[in-house]
């Protein structure tokens, strides 16, 4: 069990479904299926927008959360939160993964390239309340806030990294980040 | 912290929720957060925010936790207990299933083999049975034969010998080798005789009347051939048999006499 700092403890109890992490943490599968609940579909988005395969999206997810259980005693709140720590774990395993030779040999069965193809097809298809608010985070993302969410968030570039791939000034990656995400903000409350 | 404020617009908080600032930094901003409710609200915000982005970022709804479930349990099961638990139950089955076959496959032997040893006793005591059988025919036979070449002789004297009132059912014959000087005497046709009792055959001259023992048949059996091979060097004239006590007699109970016969002259 991990040694928490009791001021940590607190802010995360309000914060985040902490109990229910504290369960996970003893391996309680119950609170397992619940933190699967609550966090697939989130990380199944990211995974994909890396592999752009839902197949191997698919095996990644279930990967990762095999992982999330096996390795549950190495998380640390001083490092981060619960969500950074499972984000890390898929987006590490997608990554891995389209560097694997198999990977590779079936490129052309990739679909999407940015996660906001995926916005945008599910938009098309869909005529759900849902879809509509993903709509709206289509279009309120310019071009480069979404190469910019996809490199930072979605492939888990560095600042540095991103900068040199956009062509940016490293200096502005982090700010423009924050308002592109402040964008978000809005539909957040109306989704 | 009162530039709470400066500290949320620099966006460090955001690449803190990504994950992706170095490792020490990420300590540093999860320490300035846990003192700061501002910027903890702010870090909730973003995440909500992200959480939801990634999930629209989604092709489809994941598979749900069932297809995990099982590995879920299992795995805590299988920590303790590894894979053969599993496999236990087949090879048990095949390990009962084989020891059930080798036993009922012995105990199979086991009755046939009894049975086979079974027959062969059986078998052998059949065939001692068969050859002391065939030793009584074998001698039976060579008694015959003997009788039947003694019979055969050209210079043999056969002499019947006819009932007498005593018993009218009876008769006998005697074969008389001349050269040889015996006589062999065949009773077939005399009844057994009582207990106590042998019939004692006589050789007889007529003039005058003189009889003459020439043996006690008290080795009777009504099995055999009844032919008793007896000496006789008399010149006799005729043969008669009588019954007479264990031993025989001096001379002959005539009361008794069961057959007679005399020598034809040839």
């Amino acid at each position: 069990m991990v040694n928490h700092n009791p001021k940590l403890v607190v802010y995360f109890m309000m914060t985040q479904p902490d109990a229910l992490i504290d369960k996970f943490l003893l391996k309680d599968p119950a609170s397992f299926e619940k933190i699967y609940e609550l966090y697939s579909e989130s990380l199944f988005g990211v995974i994909h927008s890396v592999v752009h395969n839902q197949e191997v999206a698919e095996e990644l997810l279930q990967d990762t959360f095999i992982k999330i259980w096996n390795n549950s005693d190495k998380y640390n709140p001083e490092k981060g939160r619960f969500f950074t720590w499972m984000l890390n774990i898929a987006r590490n395993g997608a990554i891995d993964k389209t560097r694997s030779k198999d990977f590779k040999n079936q490129k052309k069965n990739h679909t999407a390239e940015y996660f906001v193809d995926i916005l945008e097809a599910k938009g098309s298809f869909n005529t759900s309340v849902d879809a509509i608010g993903i709509r709206k985070y289509v279009e309120v993302l310019e071009p480069l806030c979404k190469k910019i969410i996809h490199f930072l968030f979605f492939q888990g570039y560095t600042q540095k990294e991103t900068a040199e791939k956009l062509d940016i000034p490293l200096g502005t990656v982090k700010t423009r980040n924050r308002i592109c995400i402040k964008k978000l903000r809005d539909i957040v409350g109306v989704v | 912290m009162k530039n709470s404020q400066t500290y949320i617009e620099s966006g460090v908080l955001e690449l803190f929720v990504y994950g992706t600032l170095p490792e020490k930094e990420m300590v540093e901003v999860a320490q300035d957060v846990s003192q700061d409710h501002e910027l903890l609200q702010e870090v909730v915000e973003i995440e909500n925010k992200l959480l939801h982005l990634a999930k629209a970022a989604a092709p489809s709804e994941p598979k749900g936790v069932s297809a995990l479930r099982e590995y879920l349990y299992n795995i805590k099961e299988t920590k303790v207990i590894p894979l053969s638990r599993k496999r236990t139950p087949i090879i048990t089955f095949i390990g009962w299933a084989a020891a059930f076959i080798l036993l009922a496959g012995v105990g199979y032997l086991y009755t046939e083999n009894s049975q086979l040893e079974n027959r062969i006793v059986e078998t052998e005591r059949t065939l001692l049975l068969q050859e002391s059988k065939t030793q009584i025919v074998e001698t039976d036979l060579n008694k015959t034969k003997g009788l039947l070449n003694i019979i055969r002789k050209q210079d043999l004297i056969t002499v019947p010998l006819g009932a007498q009132a005593i018993a009218p059912e009876a008769y006998a014959s005697v074969y008389w080798d001349t050269q040889n000087g015996k006589a062999y005497i065949d009773v077939q046709g005399l009844p057994e005789p009582p207990e106590g009792k042998v019939y004692q055959v006589w050789s007889l001259t007529l003039e005058p009347l003189t009889p003459t023992s020439i043996g006690v048949l008290d080795q009777y059996d009504v099995a055999g051939n009844q032919i008793f091979e007896l000496n006789n060097p008399n010149e006799s004239e005729a043969f008669g048999i009588t019954l007479e006590p264990e031993g025989g007699s001096a001379s002959p109970t005539l009361e008794q006499l069961y057959t007679l016969g005399v020598v034809s002259a040839s």
